[in-house]
Parts: C-alpha cells; structure tokens; sequence
C-alpha cells in the first residue's frame, strides 16, 4: 500500500477524528475517538454497529452536519464543509423526511430547484429518477399517499437528483418491514451499480451491510472505535441479486461481522478493548 | 326524537371523513347541515325559555339565575326579525333598520381589515425576527406576551390622545386610525405566536437537508419554513381575525368613533325599554361582521390546503 505515487483521489478521507460531546456538569461523552477510514471512489463502505458506537456521528461528520473536534476530514480531496458547499455529496436518512406539500415529482426536483436548475432540466431528470426507484405511477402522489417504502425510495432518489459522486445513507431502511427492506436493498444494489457513485452506509443490520457492501466496518462503542474492516468478496455490485442471500460466502461473511460485533474472536491484535 | 340522535352522531363521523379530494364533497354539506342546526336549536332553545320561563325570572336567595321572560327582556325572534324591516326612528326620513346596520357593519368591517392587515404584518415580522436571532426571542418575546395583559379600555384614550398629535404634511391622524390601531395590537398577538411556532416546526432532518443542500437562511424560510408553518398560522390568522372584529368593536365605543357597528350597539341598547327588538339588530350586524371575516381566513385556508398535508410515518 506504500505505491503513493498514483494520484488516487480517495471519496472519502477520514483521518484520526474525534468527537466529543461536552455534557452537563462537566461530563463529556466521546463519541467517536479517533476514527481514520478512506473510502474509495465507487466503493460502498457500510458502518455497523451497536447503538452508540457513533456511526452516525461519523456520518454527519462527513456530512459536514457537524464538526469534528479533532482530525481531519476530506471528500474528493476537499474539506467536507467545500464539498458540502459543491454538493459532492447526496443523503438520506432513517426518515425519509420528505416535504409533504410537494408531490413525488417536486420533492425529488427540490435539490435542484434550490440550486437554480431550469424548470425543463428539472422535470427531465426527475422523469429519469422516478423511473430508476420504480414509481413511474406516483409522480403526481403525495408522501402521505405513499408507503414508507415508497417514501424512503423518493427520498433516494432525491439523493441522487444532482448525480453525486458519494452517497451518504443513515440507516435509510431501518424503519422499513423485513420484506420491503430486501427488496430496497436490491433495488439500492442496482442504482448503485448504475451511477457508480461511492456510499456510505450506516446500519444496524448485519445481512443487509454484508449484502450491500464492498467493506463493513465494525465499531465499538464508548468511545466510537473502529473495530475492525472486513472486505466482503461477493462479486461486483451489478452480478448481485436476490439469490446471494442464499450463498455460502454471504452467510459465510455475515458470521465473521457478527463474530467481530460481538468480539467472539478477541484476537488481541487491536488490543482497544477497556472493559 | 330520532333525529336528535342522528344529530349527535354526526359531528363525530365528519371528524372521520377521508381527507383529500372527497373531503370538499362529502364533508362540505354535512358541515353546513350540522350548522343549521345548531343554529336551529339556539332559536329553539331561546323560544322555549320565553314559553316555559316564569316572568319575573327565577331567583334564589334574592339573586336571579336565571332572566325574565318578559317580552321587553326576552323579545320573540319574530319581534328581533321585524324590527330590521322597519325604520330606524319615527321620523319620515329614516332607514330601514336593516340597511343602517348593514352600512355599520361594513363601516366596522373595513377598519377591522386594515387592523387584521397591520397585525398580521407586525406578527408576521415579529416571528421572523425572532425566529432568525436568538437574542430577539428572549428580548421580545415576554413583552409580546405582556402587551395582552393592557386591557383594551385603558389603551383607547392613550392611542386617540397620541395619535391626535400626529400630522404630516396632507396627513392627519383620525378617529378611525386609532381604531384600527387597537384592533391590530389584538390581532398581531396570536399570529406573532403562532408564527413562530409555525416557523420552529420543520423537524431536524428538514433543516438537516437544507443545512447540506448549502442554501441560506432566506432561501430556508420561503422553501421549508414558511410552508412548513402554514398549519399554525391559519388558526392564528382566524384568532386574529376574530380579535380585530371585536377589538374594532370596543374599541369604537371606547374611542367614541360615529358609524361604526359599537356606536349602533350602544345607541340602540338606549331603546331596550319602549322598542326590545331593537338592541338586537346591530348584536347580529357584529355577528355577521365576525361571520365574513372568518369566512375570509376560511377562504385563504382553501387556497393553502396543500400545506396542511401532514407526511404519514414510514
């Protein structure tokens, strides 16, 4: 890994960060204690781990929702406020958090139309998006006429209206039924591997992360560490579908995270464990 | 007695309409229906007091609790509804009742209006400013609710007094101004409030959003603030509409203002001992002034319906 003369452009640089919370009375919470990860461009990275284990936090970092007290953070090479600034990146979180005065169509062109795109351009591309998350019928529909399914795929779609490089999704199913939640992540899979755009995904579910990713990363909680990275060797994004669910490496996969969640393999190696 | 209960039921099954589209043409005659009958029951109720209550009213321990029956204290509805057909006074010269109410009326209504107008905008830019600094919330806020607690009578003298000595150029301060003024100080109240809760609103992942779409404060308010707060501020506009109406109406009084629907009420309350009829005729002149301006909000709110669209949970 030493070939550092290539100009690789990472998607994401997340180097040492911490973040702290200062709590009433003097009490502080570590939410994240310095964390590094690099994502590369169209990677899909997911972040796994129990409650508190501040991968949220490390998203709204990266986000620019929040700021870091102490380490750096680069999207594309810029800092994460820039590229914020530039709209390097599209998001979405648990709450599909649509605007309920817009229909389908007008909350997918918001984006856009925030950013001064014509009104023809506009409808065009929110056209082509509402065909890619399958709701071709539902342009004209309100979210309040829509399942949360539905919602959560506007809501994607939405992220996707300015065609970004990087995705930041914040347990975009977690509210979601089983059922509904396999089939997002199927359609998720296949956007994915259609714009070619990096993601970073927070989630608590194991399968869902092995089935998604490139890389999960493990964390721990209190302070947010990072645990371990594990690379997830099922194949490129576009030869995924529903029948991995049912394979060998992917169970194979999904028992090594959650071995590493549970710290069933001490392995003593990171030795960042002070129970 | 069949009918009472169906009537009892009803309300209950509105409440439970589907909303959307249906909601205009199912709800809407039932509504109108409802309301008919209660007004119905009202005049029934008031008929039947007049037949079955005893003439000196009933007093307990030398307090009456309730009126007399008389026909001067309780005149029948048909006597209220005649007197509006008739002339004001005697004399040859004289209106009909109805048409010198209904010229008050309007007269009240109009300085209403500007008073709602004025409230409105002070509310309005008051929320703003609070909702953009901090400092401004805890600086105005407890003087916005403090200013309530002035009662309207005391403020009256004060606003004509001052507003007396204001004259500019081609513009002299009059009576009417004063009034108005005393309505909007009522009526700015519950849409400063309102709006600044309306404003507060959107959920953190809203403002989230706008905070990663990079767009500014401005640009927040009119795309997701504004509409956002839409649900809080109709009922804020009708309070303030009510307010403005009833603050016109006393403030009239107070002020001595000529013309208006207060003066009338006053006025004719005068002839309650030979003519009971008439102190009624400018009473339902202010409803009616109350009824149009609540149909007014009830307009805007028709036109902003797609603002009130609440996002069903995932």
């Amino acid at each position: 890994m030493t070939t550092a003369a290539l100009p690789v452009q990472h998607a994401v640089e997340v180097h040492a960060v911490s973040r702290v919370f200062a709590g009433r009375k003097g009490a502080s919470v570590t939410a994240l204690d310095a964390v590094s990860l690099t994502v590369a461009p169209g990677e899909f990275v997911s972040l796994i781990g129990p409650s508190g284990c501040g991968k949220s936090t490390l998203l709204r970092l990266i986000a620019d929702l929040d700021t870091p007290t102490d380490g750096s953070i680069e999207v594309f090479g810029k800092s994460a406020r820039q590229a914020r600034i530039d709209q390097d990146y599209g998001i979405a979180f648990q709450q599909a958090g649509l605007l309920p005065w817009r229909t389908v169509a007008g909350n997918i062109e918001l984006p856009l139309e925030l950013h001064g795109t014509g009104k023809a351009a506009r409808r065009e591309r929110a056209t082509e998006l509402i065909e890619l998350v399958g709701l071709s019928d539902f342009a004209g529909h309100y979210p309040d006429q829509l399942s949360g399914g539905m919602q959560q795929r506007v809501a994607i779609a939405r992220a996707l209206a300015e065609s970004p490089s990087l995705l930041l999704m914040d347990e975009p199913f977690g509210a979601l039924d089983e059922m509904t939640r396999e089939r997002m992540q199927n359609e998720l899979v296949r956007i994915c591997a259609e714009t070619s755009a990096a993601v970073v995904f927070v989630t608590h579910s194991i399968p869902e992360a092995v089935f998604l990713s490139n890389r999960v990363v493990v964390m721990s909680p209190r302070p947010g560490r990072i645990r371990d990275v594990l690379s997830v060797n099922l194949g490129r994004m576009s030869d995924r579908g529903e029948n991995l669910r049912e394979d060998e490496d992917f169970f194979h996969s999904v028992s090594q995270v959650r071995e590493l969640l549970h710290g069933a393999t001490p392995a003593g190696a990171r030795g960042v464990e002070t129970r | 007695m069949t009918q009472a209960g169906s009537v009892s039921t009803a309300p209950a099954r509105a409440t439970t309409a589907p909303r959307g589209r249906s909601w205009l043409a199912q709800g809407m005659p039932r509504r109108i229906l409802v309301g008919a009958l209660g007004v119905l029951a009202l005049a029934l109720l008031w008929e039947l007091y007049i037949f079955l209550g005893p003439a000196d009213g009933v007093i307990v321990g030398g307090v009456t609790v309730l009126p007399r029956a008389s026909e001067m204290a309780m005149p029948h509805l048909w006597v209220m509804l005649e007197r509006v057909l008739e002339p004001v006074t005697g004399s040859s010269s004289a209106v009909p009742m109805w048409q010198a109410v209904l010229e008050a009326a309007l007269f009240t209504l109009g300085i209403a209006a500007v008073g709602w107008l004025v409230g409105v905008t002070v509310g309005l830019a008051l929320a703003l400013l609070m909702q953009r600094f901090k400092l401004a919330e805890s600086a105005i806020l407890p003087w916005i609710i403090l200013s309530q607690t002035v009662p309207l009578i005391a403020l009256a003298p004060l606003v004509r007094r001052w507003g007396a000595q204001i004259e500019f150029g081609a513009f002299t301060w009059e009576n009417w101004m004063s009034v108005a003024l005393i309505a909007s100080y009522l009526a700015f109240f519950p849409v400063s409030i309102g709006a600044l809760k309306g404003l507060g609103s959107p959920d953190a992942n809203h403002v989230d959003l706008m905070h990663c779409y990079a767009v500014g404060w401005w640009k927040t308010l009119w795309r997701l603030r504004l509409p956002a707060s839409v649900g809080y501020l109709l009922p804020a506009l009708r309070l303030a509409a009510a307010s403005a109406v009833i603050g016109s109406v006393v403030a009239e009084v107070s002020i001595g203002l000529r013309g208006g629907i207060g003066r009338l009420i006053v006025e004719y309350a005068g002839a309650a001992g030979s003519d009971p009829g008439k102190p009624w005729a400018p009473i339902f002149g202010s409803v009616l002034v109350g009824l149009v301006a609540a149909g007014f909000v009830g307009l805007i709110s028709l036109f902003l319906r797609r603002f009130r669209r609440g996002e069903v949970a995932a």
